[in-house]
């Protein structure tokens, strides 16, 4: 294979810049000793991280965002891991139909899921509290954990279940001891991508925070509606680093080619 | 959206069919299936019925929602021009991210699929890694690049001698497309990406050793094998550009309202909920239109390809 020119590489480096420029800005000026907006010129400072302590609306989110984000991938992973098995396995009616259903979170727009859930739980008389968020965020995340449960089921030798059956394991046996255990790689990225979904999550999520129950995103999202100061990003970079961190793990497991385009040079 | 959103790299159709199929009763599947299904017949089928509901009831200034039925909130946003005219900012908006993200996403790709091992998933982890940071973080890096008229971008464009005066990037329609542009990247990267692995190498040595020149391999050999990638990488990009919620807010400000920008104050200032919901429901017969539409012609023009 040939090699890249150097204009293709000056190509690149610009590139890279352009993609790498807004984070590392952000990174940067978290590290101010300044009291305004600036780089910091003479020396870093970890004032501004230290203030995050005092606005405990922010510790309050973060936690509130760990929580949503861990505990809706789970029930989203309860949900699907069945509906990928059966979705995986078996030739039935409407087969497509319901795929392009569970899928369908990814192609509605965000603003349009936050409007129908505000609707809906205003009308059921749970809006603005934490299951009306866990509920809103199930289903956002679920085509994630379907995709990568779908994948893991698809891909697996069922030769080994059928020797379990033969030797005469019941299903829940079955499911727990041969079933699970092959397909867990899958689970547990479909959980990792759901978590950093959920976590990322601000558009559907600002129709239907309340005050004390927003997630993270949207309280760093309100707060610079008001104004932008070095202590929102230093907010900025603690969540910048938190992801990064999530990513190289989430590298080091599986492969974040993998996780990003799905199976796509499988599932042709 | 976020963009947050949404890595819909095959566009849903790609589920793969059975590798084994089971077939011991047409009934084994739907006691599996029965829970997912149940809740998004609840939480998802039921509430967006009840938006597109709500986007013909009535709204008063005093009276709240009014449950009647009646076509006043689609006369209004057909009949003002004020709705035109955040349509057409919406998606003027959409389209340009579109097409600076494939002007640079695509020949990105291209380089990236022709570096060597180490740098090759270094670089893919840069370039991608950002679509899992939270795109409220990269749209403060914007905004702090572009910070008034003494922002860096524009210091940096004057030093290299590019401009003269700076340019207004914060509040602008060029600021948030900028920014969107970055902010979709990473799908347009994917997606040509995903389409050049399908490309056999040995085509373009073939061409090489015929005699062709870089320009035609790229012209004729190149560039219609991975026109399938860019364009779905467009239609992706496209989709959540026009429903992009943060990005137009943060940097355009109260003023610039697109789509999902304008539902937003309706619900959530006005309190004109009916008509936020038609908006919204506008927003997403408009997306699916283009989306299909366009799902039908890359496929009847590029059927040996997806075959």
């Amino acid at each position: 294979m040939s090699r890249n020119g150097p204009l293709a590489l000056i190509f690149h480096t610009l590139f890279v810049i352009f993609m790498v420029a807004p984070i590392l800005v952000v990174c940067l000026v978290a590290f101010t000793p300044e009291g305004y907006l600036s780089l910091p010129t003479n020396g870093f400072s970890l004032r501004w991280f230290r203030t995050i302590a005092d606005y405990p609306e922010f510790i309050n989110a973060f936690w509130i965002s760990l929580w949503i984000g861990a505990v809706s991938s789970v029930i989203a992973l309860l949900f699907a891991v069945p509906a990928a098995l059966a979705i995986a396995r078996y030739q039935f009616r409407g087969r497509e139909a319901l795929s392009a259903l569970f899928l369908s979170p990814l192609m509605i727009p965000h603003v349009v899921l936050g409007i129908a859930f505000l609707r809906f739980f205003t009308l059921v008389g749970i809006s603005g509290t934490f299951p009306a968020l866990l509920i809103a965020h199930v289903i956002v995340v679920f085509p994630f954990a379907l995709r990568l449960t779908l994948a893991a089921a698809t891909g697996m030798d069922r030769s080994v279940e059928m020797a379990a059956i033969s030797l005469g394991a019941s299903n829940w046996t079955l499911f727990r001891r041969v079933t699970l255990p092959l397909i867990l790689p899958g689970v547990v990225s479909g959980w990792a991508l759901a978590f950093i979904q959920s976590f990322d999550e601000v558009t559907m999520t600002v129709f239907l925070a309340a005050p004390g129950i927003e997630t993270l995103p949207v309280r760093m999202f309100l707060y610079i509606q008001d104004n932008i100061d070095p202590l929102v990003t230093s907010v900025s970079a603690s969540v910048i680093v938190i992801t990064m961190l999530a990513l190289i793990l989430l590298d080091r497991f599986y492969g974040l080619e993998r996780v990003l385009a799905g199976h796509s040079d499988r599932g042709r | 959206m976020s963009t947050s959103a949404s890595i819909t790299s095959e566009q849903g159709a790609a589920v793969p069919a059975p590798a084994q199929q089971d077939r011991s009763g047409a009934w084994a599947p739907w006691p599996l299936l029965l829970p997912a299904l149940a809740l998004f017949i609840a939480v998802v089928i039921v509430p967006l019925l009840m938006t597109v509901l709500l986007s013909f009831h009535n709204w008063g200034q005093y009276t709240g929602i009014e449950f009647v039925i009646t076509l006043k909130n689609w006369q209004e946003i057909w009949s003002d021009p004020y709705f035109y005219e955040m349509f057409a900012r919406t998606f003027r908006i959409a389209g340009l991210a579109t097409v600076i993200a494939a002007i640079l996403g695509a020949p990105e790709a291209y380089i990236l699929n022709r570096m060597r091992a180490p740098w090759k998933g270094f670089f893919l982890l840069i370039i991608l890694g950002p679509l899992l940071i939270s795109v409220v973080a990269r749209t403060l890096g914007w905004a702090l690049l572009f910070g008034g008229n003494s922002g860096v971008v524009n210091k940096a464009l004057m030093a290299v001698g590019l401009i003269d005066t700076p340019i207004p990037f914060m509040f602008t329609e060029t600021g948030v497309v900028i920014a969107l542009a970055h902010v979709m990247m990473p799908f347009m990267v994917l997606s040509v990406w995903a389409a050049l692995q399908r490309v056999d190498p040995q085509i373009e040595n073939a061409a090489l050793s015929l005699g062709a020149g870089q320009v035609t391999i790229m012209r004729r050999i190149i560039l219609p094998q991975i026109m399938p990638g860019v364009l779905s990488g467009g239609i992706i990009v496209f989709a959540l550009s026009a429903s992009a919620f943060a990005t137009p807010s943060i940097i355009g400000g109260r003023r610039l309202k697109v789509a999902a920008t304008l539902a937003y104050d309706e619900f959530l200032n006005t309190l004109n909920w009916p008509l936020g919901a038609a908006v919204a429901v506008l927003l997403l017969v408009a997306l699916v239109l283009i989306i299909v539409g366009s799902n039908a012609i890359i496929e009847r023009r590029y059927a040996e390809v997806f075959r």
